[in-house]
C-alpha cells in the first residue's frame, strides 16, 4: 500500500505532468484537455478519445515570479500559480483548457490564458445556477452538445452515444470507488488517513480513469485489512477547500493535532454526484439531470431548493462529527461569503468550529498547528 | 498647482436627478409601510426591470443604496456590523455595506427601506450577485428567484442561451403575478421596452456628445450622476423625460464649445469602478490636471448601448434576454472588454487608460495587469494601475494614490512636450478573432 501512496504523491508532485506525456505518447494524436476545479463533464472528454486531465495550481512547488504582475493583489494562489504553470512552459502537454462559472477570478483567468496562449483551445463552461428550472437541463445538455463538436472539431473521436454511455460507466464506476473510500474512511478513520485519502483521490487528475479506478480497487481490498488502533481523536468535516487544493502537510497537521478527518471538500469534482449517472438515457440529457438533480452541494454550485448550510448540517449529522473546520483558501470569495451562514447554522446546531486560511505555498504551519491543538484540546478537555 | 476647478456639472440635469432619486426612495419608503407597490430587489447589470414595470412592482436596487452611503461617507458602520457577523475583509464590501444596513436598519436617505417582497437575482457575469442574494433571502426569509443568465463564452449568445433566459423570464412572470396579485400585462411590458429603447438612444446619444473635444461633461465622474436615473428609471416616462432634457443641456453645451474645462489638457478612459468613499478626492487628482475622461466601462455596468443595441418592443422577451445575455459589461467576457477599451481609445481619441483595480470586485480587477500588458504593448496606449476600494474607505491610500496620478500626467505632458504621443506598439497576441463581437 505504502508503494501506491509513494506513487500518487509522486504523480500529483511532477509540475510537468509526466503522466500525461506518457498517456499521449502511448496515443499518438489524441489530446489531453485540462478542466479547472471543480467539476467539468469528463466523460465528454473521453468519449471523444482524449485524456482529462485536473489542473488545481501548483501547490507549494513554483515560484510565482510573472503571474503577479497579470493579476494583481487580493486573487486566490490557485489563479496565479494556473497562469504561472503556463508562462514556464508546463502546461506544454495540454491542448486545452477548460473552465467553468465556478467564481469571477477563475472567470478571467480562463479568458486571461486565452490570449496568452494562443495555440491552446480555451473553453468556459457555463453550468446553471438555476437546477430547480426545468429549462435548465435543456440548456446544459446543448452546453455539453456544443463542447462535444469542439472536441470533435480537434480531432476526436465522434462522441456517441454509446461513446459517452460508456464512459458514464465509467466514471460512475470511478465515483462509487471514491464514495466508498470516503465511507471506509468514516466508518475506520484509523485505517485510511485523511491524507493517504487525499492521495488516492487526488492521483487520479492526471490518470486515466481506467488505471485510476484499478488503483482506488486495489486499496479498497487492502485497507479493510489494515491494522491500527483507533485513538481518541476528534471526528471532523472539513468545508471549504473545493478548488484551490491545501498543502499536504496542511492535511497531516490537522490528523497529527488530534482530529480524524470523517468528510472534505478536497478534490470535489472527483466525487461530485451523490449517486451514479443514468445510462439507460439519451447521455447528455443524463449528464445534464444530473448535475441538476444529483450534484454534492458546494459553494460553487447554488440550489435553493436545499441551501448548502442545511447541506452542510446533514453532512455532519451522517458523519457523526464532533466540529466543523474550515480551511479556505486566501482570496476565496465564495468560502468566506459561505462561511457565514454555515456558521450561523453550526451555532444553531451547537457544532463547534474553526476557521483557518490557507495559501498553496505555505511554508510554515507552527500557527495554524497550535490553533488546531488549542481548538481540539478545548473540546476533548471541556 | 492651480487650486481645484469646479467641474462638476451643474444644471437642470443635476436639480431632475436628485428629484428622480428622492422619489424613488420615498416609493420604497411607502413600499416598507404597505407592501404595495411590491419591492424587488435586483441587480443593476443586466437585469429585466421592464418586466416589473408591467406589474407595477418598485425595484430596489442594493448597488445603488451601497454606493449612496459610500458616497455620503457613511459605508464604514455597516461594514463592520456584517464583519461582526462572520464576514471577511476580503468580501465584496457593497455586499456587507448592505447586509449591515439591514442588521442595523440604516437606510441612505434617513427612509425605510422595504424588505423584498421577492430577491430576483439576475445572475449576470458576476458570482458575488449568487451569494448576496442568497444570503439577502436567507437572513430577511424573501422567496428567492435565481435568473441564471449564461455567461457570454462565445462571439454571440447562441439561440440555446436566448431560449434558456426566456424561459426563466416566463417562470418569472407566473411568479410575479403570484406574488403581486396582478394579471400580467403584456402591453404594460410592450410599453417599458420602448421606454428602455428610447432612453438607450438618449443616453447613447449623449454618451457620444463626449467624443467632440473638449467633451461637454465628464464620462467618469458625470456619468454616475446619470447613472441613477438611468437604472431605476430606465422603463419608464421618467426616464425618457429625464434623458431628453440631459440630452438637450449637454448638446448645447457642446454646441457652444463648452467642455469640463476651458481647456481640456487630457482625454482618459476609465476601467473599472470609482472609490466612492473618496470620490469628490478622487475626481480632483485628475481636474488638477484637467483630464477628462471620455469614456468608462463602469458606465456599461447596465448596458452597453454607444454601440448600437437596444431593447425591441416588437420583441420584447427576446430583447429583454438579449440584453441581459450580450449587452452589459459583467456579463460579456474578459477579452471583450479588452476591445471595449481599446475601441474607446481610438474613437474617443484618449490619451490614456486609467485602471482601477477594486480589492472588492473581482469581476472587474482580476486579471487587471494582463489587460494592463495588453493595453499597453499590443494597443500603445499609456496606462495608469492603481488600486482601492468602491465601498470600503480603509482601502484608499490618498497620498499614494495622488503621487501615481501626478506621476503619470508629469510623463505623459512630458511626452507631449517632447512630441513623443504613443509607445509604439509592440507585436503580442491579440484576443482571440472569434470572440471579438464588436464591430
Amino acid at each position: 500500500m505504502e508503494r501506491t501512496f509513494d506513487r500518487c504523491e509522486a504523480v500529483l508532485a511532477d509540475l510537468d505532468l509526466g503522466e500525461v506525456r506518457r498517456w499521449k505518447q502511448e496515443h499518438p494524436g489524441a489530446r489531453a484537455i485540462a478542466y479547472f476545479p471543480v467539476y467539468a463533464p469528463v466523460e465528454i472528454i473521453h468519449a471523444a478519445g482524449f485524456l482529462p486531465v485536473g489542473l488545481a495550481g501548483a501547490g507549494d512547488r513554483l515560484d510565482i515570479q510573472h503571474a503577479d504582475a497579470r493579476f494583481g493583489s487580493f486573487i486566490c494562489s490557485i489563479v496565479k500559480t494556473t497562469m504561472e504553470l503556463g508562462m514556464t512552459g508546463h502546461l506544454e502537454p495540454l491542448d486545452g483548457l477548460l473552465f467553468s462559472s465556478i467564481c469571477d477570478s477563475a472567470r478571467n483567468l480562463a479568458f486571461v490564458m486565452k490570449r496568452n496562449f494562443p495555440q491552446m483551445y480555451v473553453d468556459f463552461l457555463h453550468l446553471p445556477q438555476n437546477p430547480g428550472s426545468p429549462a435548465s437541463v435543456d440548456f446544459l445538455a446543448q452546453e455539453y452538445a456544443r463542447l462535444a463538436r469542439e472536441l470533435e472539431q480537434m480531432g476526436g473521436a465522434p462522441v456517441t452515444s454509446e461513446s459517452l454511455q460508456a464512459a458514464i460507466r465509467l466514471y460512475n464506476q470511478n465515483r462509487a470507488l471514491v464514495r466508498r473510500l470516503y465511507a471506509l474512511r468514516s466508518a475506520s478513520p484509523h485505517r485510511v488517513t485523511a491524507r493517504e485519502a487525499y492521495l488516492l483521490v487526488r492521483a487520479g487528475y492526471f490518470l486515466p480513469v481506467e488505471e485510476h479506478n484499478a488503483i482506488l480497487e486495489q486499496a479498497l481490498a487492502a485497507l479493510p485489512k489494515r491494522k491500527g488502533k483507533l485513538r481518541d481523536s476528534l471526528r471532523i468535516v472539513i468545508e471549504g477547500a473545493f478548488c484551490e487544493q491545501p498543502p499536504l502537510d496542511l492535511i497531516r497537521l490537522v490528523e497529527d493535532a488530534g482530529c480524524y478527518v470523517v468528510d472534505d471538500d478536497f478534490v470535489l469534482g472527483r466525487n461530485w454526484f451523490l449517486d451514479d449517472v443514468a445510462t439507460d438515457s439519451e447521455p447528455l440529457l443524463a449528464l445534464a439531470g444530473a448535475y441538476a438533480e444529483q450534484s454534492r452541494y458546494s459553494s460553487v454550485r447554488h440550489d435553493f431548493r436545499h441551501p448548502r448550510w442545511e447541506a452542510l448540517a446533514d453532512k455532519v449529522r451522517h458523519t457523526r462529527a464532533d466540529a466543523v473546520i474550515f480551511l479556505i483558501a486566501k482570496f476565496c470569495e465564495p468560502a468566506y461569503f459561505d462561511y457565514v451562514l454555515y456558521k450561523k447554522k453550526l451555532e444553531e446546531m451547537g457544532i463547534p468550529h474553526l476557521l483557518l486560511e490557507f495559501e498553496e505555498k505555505m511554508f510554515t504551519f507552527e500557527r495554524m498547528r497550535m490553533e488546531v491543538e488549542t481548538f481540539v484540546e478545548s473540546l476533548v478537555f471541556d | 498647482m492651480s487650486p481645484t476647478p469646479n467641474t462638476e456639472y451643474r444644471g437642470n440635469i443635476h436639480q431632475r436627478q436628485k428629484e428622480l432619486m428622492l422619489k424613488w426612495y420615498e416609493r420604497l419608503d411607502e413600499s416598507a409601510g404597505s407592501g404595495r407597490p411590491l419591492p424587488v430587489s435586483l441587480m443593476i447589470s443586466g437585469n429585466c426591470v421592464e418586466l416589473l414595470e408591467a406589474f407595477e412592482a418598485v425595484p430596489l436596487y442594493p448597488e445603488v443604496n451601497a454606493l449612496q452611503l459610500a458616497i455620503r461617507h457613511q459605508s464604514l458602520e455597516p461594514i463592520l456590523a456584517a464583519e461582526e457577523l462572520g464576514y471577511a475583509a476580503d468580501n465584496c464590501a457593497y455586499v456587507k455595506a448592505d447586509i449591515g444596513c439591514y442588521l442595523k436598519g440604516i437606510t441612505p436617505t434617513g427612509g425605510r427601506l422595504p424588505v423584498p417582497g421577492l430577491v430576483l437575482c439576475n445572475f449576470v457575469g458576476c458570482n458575488t450577485y449568487i451569494k448576496w442574494f442568497e444570503h439577502t433571502a436567507a437572513l430577511t426569509g424573501a422567496p428567492l428567484f435565481m435568473l441564471d443568465v449564461p455567461f457570454l463564452r462565445t462571439d454571440e449568445p447562441s439561440p440555446a442561451d436566448v431560449d434558456y433566459v426566456v424561459r426563466q423570464l416566463h417562470e418569472l412572470v407566473a411568479i410575479l403575478e403570484r406574488l403581486s396579485g396582478r394579471k400580467f400585462d403584456y402591453e404594460r411590458f410592450q410599453r417599458a421596452v420602448e421606454c428602455s429603447r428610447q432612453v438607450e438612444e438618449l443616453w447613447s446619444a449623449i454618451k457620444n456628445l463626449a467624443r467632440r473635444s473638449p467633451s461637454p461633461f465628464d464620462a467618469y465622474f458625470d456619468a454616475i450622476t446619470l447613472m441613477g436615473p438611468l437604472y431605476v428609471y430606465r422603463g419608464t416616462p421618467e426616464g425618457v423625460e429625464f434623458f431628453e432634457i440631459a440630452l438637450r443641456e449637454l448638446k448645447e453645451k457642446a454646441e457652444q464649445g463648452l467642455g469640463v474645462y476651458e481647456q481640456e489638457r487630457f482625454r482618459l478612459v476609465f476601467e473599472g469602478p470609482p472609490p466612492y468613499p473618496y470620490f469628490r478626492t478622487f475626481r480632483d487628482m485628475f481636474a488638477q490636471w484637467k483630464a477628462c475622461a471620455v469614456a468608462s466601462t463602469y458606465s456599461t455596468v447596465g448596458g452597453l448601448w454607444e454601440f448600437g443595441a437596444r431593447h425591441d418592443p416588437a420583441k420584447p422577451f427576446e430583447s429583454v434576454a438579449l440584453h441581459m445575455l450580450a449587452q452589459n459589461v459583467t456579463n460579456r467576457n474578459y477579452l471583450q472588454r479588452y476591445d471595449q477599451i481599446a475601441r474607446y481609445v481610438d474613437e474617443w481619441d484618449a490619451d490614456g487608460v486609467i485602471i482601477h483595480f477594486v480589492k472588492s470586485c473581482r469581476l472587474f480587477s482580476a486579471g487587471q495587469g494582463d489587460m494592463r500588458e495588453y493595453l499597453t504593448r499590443t494597443i500603445g496606449v499609456p496606462t495608469l494601475y492603481i488600486e482601492s476600494d468602491l465601498e470600503d474607505p480603509r482601502y484608499f491610500a490618498e497620498a499614494q494614490t495622488k503621487n501615481r496620478i501626478d506621476a503619470f500626467f508629469e510623463a505623459l505632458e512630458h511626452a507631449k512636450l517632447t512630441g513623443r504621443t504613443r509607445p509604439a506598439a509592440q507585436e503580442g497576441p491579440r484576443p482571440d478573432a472569434r470572440l471579438r463581437v464588436l464591430p
